[in-house]
């Protein structure tokens, strides 16, 4: 028994650190594909080289970054059958399709048009390049549609049955699974959060090449760039992220009631600014709180004095209905989750807006204090994008699918613990040694010097001026 | 046909893609070190298969999500009884995949050294990886009556299915000197070609054996003309490499990764994955499936969707059909990834966009910029 639970927990420990690592550069991806062929775009209409040269400029980083972005999707894809076989077993007929859609659909395009665009500098002409970027962006937005997809299943299972004879999820309608209110809100809020995430990197990388004045006429317009696109994505992620977590209180209230660590239903309910204590049931008062009356029941239910559930009777109605058990995730880190996120949001959205204003008054270039900020702010995404799952993953558990199997059912019997842990270290290592190669890298390619302008005539080179 | 058989069918063509198109960058990544013997001489084998190496890989990508969607069972036993086989091949592909990136991002001959170590090591092991696991698909594995695997990582390296590895790597081998010999120009595919010589041959005594062996073990002698085919295409490459016909050869490599990837499918059928413990515990096309809905909908997106894939990759080996060669490679002054220099570069060619490389010659030999400004300068 000792063993199994331990298994459990490797498995669980490494799915979580390879997802999490995989998605600090998945919304990088999405974030810059998208941005980059913005400034290709204006570079193609208006002709200015200064745009080609950010082009270029800002292409090697979402190079740098896709690079392990995608090798490290490949984990994900095969985690499932290797760790969670009988996850695997008992959704495939459901969860496999999307996936299986997703490469098919969306990461060939990806992938194939990447290469086009990398090789095709000179080489297409000049519009097909540009339509290469921005089938590689449809790419990155459409794969992130099928996971998107996929997960929300996990949170809200619809268009399956279980088939009784062998007592495993049967899809029945791939539209029920593609118009999942669930997906629809999460996907909504993942792609606004990754444009968050590549904008604030655009603006970070702009604002230390404005601080160190190298060639600020060119980085001011990445600035403007990134703080137009960021002020509403920044916005809209929040009233979205805030619009899920209505749908959550209808299909998991459970997860809403432990990231207010609200023990008991309450109407009206308040929303928790901070608390001391208060997130385990032998410990269920806070010693310190500051609350927002109605704060809860306006975000949870958009209503002034909308019920909201405890955990309690929550837990009470689940040990009613599939049994005897803990049917509540860890509180503290639902709690604290969803406020990690929301508060670094609205300081990002701050940020923003004082960057706007700065930006309208002509004075961004000699606001020291606003660039120094809007430099290091570049980790904030992370966070944010890390603490947003943290709350999506850890709110659904004890289960794996809500409501159809728990995560402990989930794992691979065939695959013992020391073989869990053998690829726990091989992978820990090898994306710790990724990560610093990565990060090494594009640091010193965000503060080089931008490049000037290289021939690209479609007859005088035939050389592709980006290469390996 | 049947939906489970179509997508049987559909998933050999899946695996035999990834294979002869991901075969070809296996076998350069492998030999890049041997048909270059400078920086610049490698760097035009990688690019060789620059362009499209990543949009190949998403064969395997798509091969192994459609086995989750198609017959979860396959997926699901597979991958958590090959576990650690598995690991080892993620590891591999990880660290080539990120080779083709990092290795050029500095100048370093330390650097660039380490990465082609990660390139030739990864694209040796994952082919020899996956042949060795798809040999042990049909000579059969320790699997129970709940199709739950009961060996271990060692039961997988039995003598058949490492032959199987092998072969893959020697086919991945030959067909990736086949693809230098016809994508490149000079040196590098004059070594590629030399080297291909012999690797057709050699390639060619191990798909020999693996026909025998195969036949031995899985009997089906009607369906002996899937390897032989293989045979006969591995033999006319050698054939042709030696009359320098470079595109015949490489077709006829393909033809011979085809079938022999095809081979273990061909005579896996019915059965997708055989049990060594009792014959009654094999995963069979009908016992493994997804239901008839599921794979309805996966048969139109693939109906929609492989056809436009086919159309878009093939058009990307149009665009890049020349062959290249040293000159192609070497850095223009002022390019994004060669435009180090700072203001030094930005000055040296400051006037010159859109007219060739400014330190370069531009001469006969083409435009682009060979000259002192062309090389990045030191860090």
């Amino acid at each position: 028994m000792v063993v199994a639970v331990s298994q459990l927990d490797l498995a669980r420990l490494q799915f979580a650190a390879t997802s999490i690592y995989h998605f600090l550069f998945v919304p990088v991806t999405i974030g810059l594909a998208f941005l980059v062929a913005i400034l290709q775009t204006v570079w193609h209409r208006r002709g200015d080289d200064e745009y080609l040269r950010l082009t270029r400029f800002f292409g090697t980083l979402l190079l740098i970054n896709v690079a392990v972005g995608v090798v490290t999707g490949l984990v994900q894809e095969f985690q499932f059958g290797m760790a969670w076989s009988s996850y695997s077993r008992f959704v495939g007929d459901v969860f496999g399709a999307p996936l299986a859609i997703e490469g098919l659909a969306a990461f060939f395009l990806e992938s194939t048009f990447l290469g086009l665009w990398l090789f095709g500098w000179g080489r297409l002409p000049k519009a097909v390049h540009l339509a290469t970027i921005w089938l590689v962006a449809l790419g990155t937005v459409l794969s992130a549609a099928f996971i998107m997809a996929a997960n929300s299943w996990m949170q809200r299972p619809v268009g399956y049955r279980i088939n009784p004879a062998t007592g495993r999820a049967q899809l029945t309608s791939i539209w029920a699974v593609l118009t999942n209110s669930m997906f629809l809100w999460a996907y909504g809020h993942v792609l606004l959060a990754a444009l968050v995430t590549g904008a604030g990197l655009m603006l970070a990388v702009s604002a230390w090449h404005l601080l160190r004045r190298s060639d600020p006429h060119i980085f001011r317009k990445t600035t403007r760039v990134a703080l137009i696109v960021l002020v509403p994505a920044a916005l809209l992620a929040m009233l979205v992220g805030s619009e899920l977590g209505v749908v959550g209180e209808k299909y998991q209230p459970m997860k809403i009631a432990a990231g207010e660590a609200l023990w008991n239903t309450a109407r009206p309910a308040s929303f928790t600014l901070f608390q001391i204590g208060g997130f385990t049931a032998g410990d269920p008062i806070p010693t310190f709180a500051i609350k927002a009356p109605h704060g809860l029941s306006f975000l949870a239910t958009n209503s002034w004095n909308g019920k909201v559930q405890g955990m309690n009777q929550i837990n009470a109605q689940y040990q009613q209905k599939y049994g005897p058990g803990d049917y509540r995730p860890n509180v503290f880190v639902a709690f604290w989750s969803i406020r990690v996120m929301a508060y670094l949001a609205g300081l990002v959205f701050l940020l923003a807006l004082w960057g706007v204003w700065l930006l309208r008054r002509q004075k961004i270039e000699t606001s020291t204090w606003f660039l120094r900020l809007a430099v290091w702010a570049v980790v904030i995404p992370f966070i944010m994008n890390t603490a947003g799952w943290a709350l999506t993953e850890n709110g659904r558990q004890p289960w794996i699918v809500q409501g159809l199997q728990l995560t402990r059912n989930g794992v691979s019997p065939s695959v013992s613990a020391t073989t869990i842990a053998i690829s726990l270290v091989v992978f820990v290592l090898l994306y710790g040694a990724m990560a610093v190669i990565d990060a090494v890298l594009m640091i010193r390619f965000a503060r080089r010097p931008i490049a000037p302008t290289p021939p690209l005539d479609e007859h005088d080179v035939p050389v592709p001026a980006m290469t390996y | 046909m049947s939906l489970p058989i179509l997508w049987f069918v559909l998933l050999a063509v899946l695996w035999c893609g990834f294979l002869f198109l991901e075969g070809f960058d296996f076998g350069v990544g492998m030999l890049h070190g041997f048909v270059g013997h400078s920086d610049d001489e490698r760097r035009v084998a990688i690019n060789a298969i620059g362009p499209v190496w990543d949009g190949n890989e998403v064969w395997l990508i798509v091969a192994g999500a459609g086995m989750f969607a198609a017959f979860p069972e396959w997926y699901a036993t597979m991958f958590s009884g090959f576990y650690l086989a598995l690991v080892a091949v993620l590891v591999a592909l990880i660290i080539r995949g990120v080779s083709f990136e990092f290795r050029t991002r500095r100048e370093s001959a330390g650097w660039r050294r380490t990465w082609d170590a990660a390139l030739t090591l990864g694209s040796l092991l994952v082919p020899l990886l996956v042949g060795c696991a798809l040999g042990n698909l049909l000579r059969g594995v320790p699997i129970d009556s709940s199709h739950e695997y009961t060996g271990s990582f060692f039961t997988l390296l039995n003598p058949y299915s490492l032959f199987v590895g092998l072969t893959v790597v020697l086919l991945c081998l030959a067909h990736g000197a086949a693809f230098l010999a016809l994508k490149t120009r000079g040196v590098v595919q004059a070594r590629a070609e030399g080297m291909g010589r012999w690797l057709a041959p050699l390639a060619a005594l191990a798909v020999i054996a693996f026909t025998a062996w195969t036949l031995a073990i899985a009997g089906h002698a009607a369906r002996a003309p899937v390897p032989v085919l293989a045979v006969l295409a591995i033999l006319a490459a050698a054939w042709f490499i030696r009359s320098h016909r470079d595109g015949w050869a490489f077709l006829a490599t393909a033809v011979a990764m085809l079938a022999t990837v095809a081979t273990i499918f061909v005579f896996l059928y019915p059965r997708v994955m055989v049990s060594s413990t009792n014959a009654a515990f094999n995963l069979t096309v009908h016992n493994a499936s997804s239901s008839s809905y599921t794979l309805k909908v996966m048969t139109v997106v693939t109906a929609i969707f492989l056809p436009l894939v086919l159309i878009y990759q093939g058009w990307t080996f149009y665009v890049f059909r020349k062959r290249i060669d040293v000159g192609d490679v070497r850095q223009q002054p002022g390019s994004a990834t060669a435009g180090t220099g700072g203001a030094g570069t930005a000055g040296g060619a400051g006037g010159s966009g859109g007219t060739g490389g400014a330190g370069g010659p531009g001469g006969a030999g083409g435009p682009g910029g060979t000259g002192p400004a062309g090389a990045p300068a030191g860090r």
